[in-house]
């Protein structure tokens, strides 16, 4: 079986270090033995996939870790890539109800890590994840991202055979191009890529729809599409002097900087980041850790209303990164050669870099989109499907993750995912018995 | 500072805190260490013909985490020659003549008894404590437990023993005996000064699951060890009451089992007991823990107007009674603080699922008619916190503490008395008024 390789060379993401290393065994029974076993437990009900939090701590502390990477992966088949990127400081973590007894609250996220991981290297997760034999049915999933992974591995253990249509080289959607290198490195996107391969999934990487592979084309072949693209390029600020050297898409910069094995930072020495997301928060925290000297947010409006996680925001702040509120770009400004000087603000202030990563918003892909009648894009940019199916106004073609709620977390992209996939079952007369991992979790 | 010295049936020490017999108390190096540190007495491990110990020999109980709950060993008798031992005995007890030193011994014949108790003696020691109670090894040889298993042996052996010294002769009991009062009877109508109790329960920590050998395993082959450790205190306490009370038991017991803090000492001690016994706490974290033993115990006495130790002795015993004399019309509800709940839910649960379903989540419905004084401020609380806190149904608690037990955060759940001045009755209260009959039961 084919399996993903990240790009070779001396990428730049390497050079940042897993901020939360894999627990040894010790360290994963002493804390798992603190979980207080809630009854109807509170992180569990924060989980957007509702994966039985308390029952996978219990079973590492009895020793059962393949149990507990059981418990984990039917309810969240992306419970690896989510043990290490979900903010579980606003999510099951910070449900725990140690944070009534002003204790620290249980590690999920690294318990969760350690209980995949240990299990995916020993090679166990197909064995736990029972097959059913094919039911003849196909289903395509355009793009490869976490919400296409989840909707085709729970299909493929329901006996469907899925396709996932990728145009970028590299699968893993954002998981493989944005994700916080200190959080993932593309080896682990690719790892989980893997995992749903090993369940049945094919993978066609390199397929833009519309292009080599049309819409019409899916549908004549597939019982069902399912939309998992995601978002389109970064949005453009539109302020004088932004094209040219120097200035940057922070999601474009992110996936070069954890891609791109030709990209260097030149000599960047001050760098700016316009927006006040999370993206914008990554970027300037992979900015510091990658030695630049200064890094500045520069946000609209206050910290108090940034979309952008207080806990992430706290962690750049210790990390060097300073932030300019109420700070609005009128332009950039550059030097006879067309290099990048500075940033000139609405209130008159000038800061000076010789870089900056513009988050404020990733366009929509409407074009993948327009490819299927009857799929509706909103002022938003985002495809309007229903919240529990995620099914469009084509009667065949369901949507789900950042595509459809806009941009959020992996772990909604995943659980968008999974409900495609048990309508699709539904739709296609697939009977789903108790039990299966399909069912398993949040309805 | 409370006066914590105790006179054992003659046997004095400035502190009712003894090692027992076993591994800390094996050399003179060790026993002088611990009386460095605090310790008003050692039991020094059992004298008698030096054996041969296996490796391993001990097993261990873990429980959520907590190490050494329970503790196993299959360890015999002392394995350094007799002349040693008694060399370091004579030694410690020169340096330290107001400690108790009291010397184990276990051997076969009467004439060895006889003989090892003359030689112990020449030491200067202040006692001697017959090991009747090893469970593993020494009594497949016909000694140990084999002994305090068969009262008529224990009685005879004894009385040879009692018949050879000159100092105070306690005996150690084994509680692998189904009435430890037997036993207890046996000893002191030999004559015997005292009791130490108990030594270890036949046990198994545990079962090696890939090797299919229980614990401790020695090699591919295990066998019973003896159990003690925080896990066996309540066993002990019972068997220490159970012949504190006992109106033929006229002489001073030393309690032995699980004792780890100045809070179990005083336990025991409430219960009856003269001194105690340490020795899992000691080779779980060192003869150090005597300090907290002794400035514990003191405050302890402070806090409770008592200037000596002897004063706390047997307080609780009259509080020990039958079953037939528990007050039936005494009634206790719990009660849960919203404040400090923290929405675990898992007295829910444990209710719900093991009592009577009376602790109920902030948005469930009360029951016409019924109390539930904390529900409003639980519903309160559920809101404020965004939380499962609960609260009681009164009307239906039945008082059985389960919730309690489970609750994590201390002080969260407390039982309220709510026995409003009914009438002290017992069960033996309403045999004598007939009116106790258990419908369709014994009595028809």
């Amino acid at each position: 079986m084919t399996r993903s390789s990240a790009p070779g060379g001396e990428r730049l993401e390497l050079r940042l270090a897993d901020h939360k290393p894999l627990y040894s065994e010790a360290q994963a029974r002493v804390e798992a033995e603190r979980c207080l076993y809630c009854h109807d437990a509170p992180c569990t009900v924060a989980c957007p996939t509702g994966i039985d939090v308390a029952t996978f701590i219990r079973k590492i502390a009895t020793g059962n870790v393949r149990g507990s990477a059981r418990t984990i992966l039917t309810a969240n088949l992306m419970g690896y890539s989510c043990a290490r990127v979900c903010p579980v400081e606003v999510l099951c973590a910070g449900a725990c109800v140690y944070n009534h007894l002003g204790r620290e609250p249980i590690q999920i996220g690294r318990l969760q890590r350690y209980a995949v991981e240990t299990v995916m290297d020993r090679g166990g997760v197909p064995s736990l994840l029972p097959r059913k034999p094919a039911n003849g049915r196909k289903v395509a999933c355009v793009g490869a991202g976490p919400a296409s992974l989840s909707c085709a591995g729970y299909l493929a253990l329901e006996g469907f055979a899925c396709v996932l249509y990728e145009k970028r080289a590299l699968p893993g959607g954002l998981n493989a191009t944005g994700v916080a290198p200190y959080k993932m490195h593309v080896e682990g996107a690719l790892r989980e890529v893997d995992l749903i391969r090993d369940l049945g999934v094919t993978i066609r990487s390199g397929v833009e729809i519309g292009r080599e592979v049309t819409g019409e084309d899916l549908l004549r072949d597939n019982d069902g599409v399912f939309l998992g693209i995601g978002l389109g390029s970064d949005t453009r600020l539109g302020a004088p002097g932004e094209d040219g050297p120097g200035v940057a898409g922070a999601v474009a910069w992110i996936e070069r900087m954890k891609t791109d094995s030709g990209f260097t930072l030149g000599e960047g020495r001050r760098a700016v980041v316009i927006g006040g997301g999370n993206t914008a928060i990554d970027a300037a925290r992979e900015l510091a850790h990658l030695g630049i000297r200064e890094v500045t947010m520069l946000y609209r409006r206050t910290a108090e209303v940034m979309r952008g996680y207080a806990h992430e925001m706290a962690q750049a702040r210790m990390e060097g990164v300073r932030l300019e509120e109420r700070a609005v770009v009128r332009g950039f400004e550059r030097d006879g050669q067309g290099r990048l000087r500075g940033v000139l603000l609405e209130d008159g202030r000038r800061l000076e870099c010789d870089l900056a990563l513009v988050a404020i918003g990733q366009a929509s892909l409407r074009e993948v989109a327009r490819q299927f009648p009857g799929v509706e894009v909103d002022a938003e940019g985002c495809i309007v499907a229903d919240p529990v199916t995620g099914r469009t106004g084509h009667p065949r073609v369901y949507a789900g993750g950042d595509a459809r709620n806009g941009g959020k977390e992996v772990v909604n992209a995943a659980q968008e995912g999974k409900r495609a996939a048990r309508a699709i079952a539904v739709q296609c007369g697939v009977s789903i018995t108790r039990g299966s991992a399909i069912e398993a979790g949040h309805p | 500072m409370a006066d914590l010295s105790i006179n054992f049936a003659g046997i004095k020490s400035p502190n009712p805190f003894w090692l027992a017999s076993g591994p800390p108390s094996n050399t003179g190096a060790q026993v002088l260490r611990a009386f460095d540190m605090g310790w008003g007495g050692a039991v020094w491990k059992t004298l008698g013909d030096p054996i041969v110990d296996t490796s391993s020999r001990f097993g261990a109980l873990e429980v959520a985490g907590a190490r050494m709950v329970g503790f196993n060993n299959i360890e015999l008798i002392t394995d350094r020659p007799l002349e040693t031992n008694l060399r370091e005995i004579s030694e410690v007890k020169k340096r330290y003549p107001d400690r108790a030193v009291v010397v184990s011994l276990m051997v076969e014949s009467k004439e060895d008894w006889r003989e090892i108790i003359r030689r112990a003696e020449d030491t200067g020691c202040d006692g001697l404590e017959l090991n009747f109670g090893c469970p593993h090894g020494m009594c497949e040889r016909g000694m140990g437990s084999a002994v305090g298993q068969e009262p008529k042996a224990l009685k005879e052996i004894a009385r040879w023993a009692v018949e050879s010294a000159s100092i105070p002769v306690l005996v150690k009991l084994s509680p692998n005996v189904t009435d430890i009062v037997e036993p207890g009877l046996a000893a002191v109508e030999a004559g015997v000064h005292g009791l130490s109790l108990i030594n270890t329960i036949k046990s198994f920590t545990g079962v090696d699951l890939d090797r299919f050998v229980p614990y401790p395993a020695v090699g591919l082959r295990s066998t019973n060890g003896g159990y003690c450790g925080p896990a066996v205190k309540p066993i002990a306490l019972h068997m220490v009451a159970a012949l504190a009370k006992e109106p033929g038991i006229s002489v001073p017991i030393s309690g032995v089992g699980g004792i780890s803090t100045w809070r179990d000492a005083a336990e025991f001690i409430a219960l009856g007991a003269t001194s105690v016994q340490v020795c899992t706490a000691v080779m779980h974290h060192g003869f150090r823990i005597v300090e907290d033993m002794i400035d514990g115990l003191d405050l302890y006495l402070e806090s409770k107007k008592m200037s000596s130790v002897n004063e706390l002795r047997g307080r609780a015993l009259s509080g020990f009674v039958d079953w037939g004399d528990l007050d039936l019309n005494y009634k206790v509800v719990a009660e849960v603080d919203p404040g400090l709940c923290i929405g675990c839910d898992l007295c829910y649960v444990a209710c719900r699922d093991s009592a009577v379903a009376c602790i109920h989540r902030a948005e469930e419905d009360l029951a016409a008619g019924h109390r539930a004084p904390t529900r409003e401020a639980a519903v309160t609380a559920a809101a404020a916190k965004n939380a499962h806190i609960v609260w009681v149904d009164e009307t239906e608690c039945i008082g059985c503490n389960l919730c309690h037990h489970v609750c994590p955060v201390h002080g969260c759940i407390t039982m309220k008395d709510v026995t409003g001045g009914a009438p002290f009755e017992s069960w033996n209260d309403r045999i004598l008024k007939g009116t106790a009959k258990v419908p369709g039961g014994l009595h028809g």
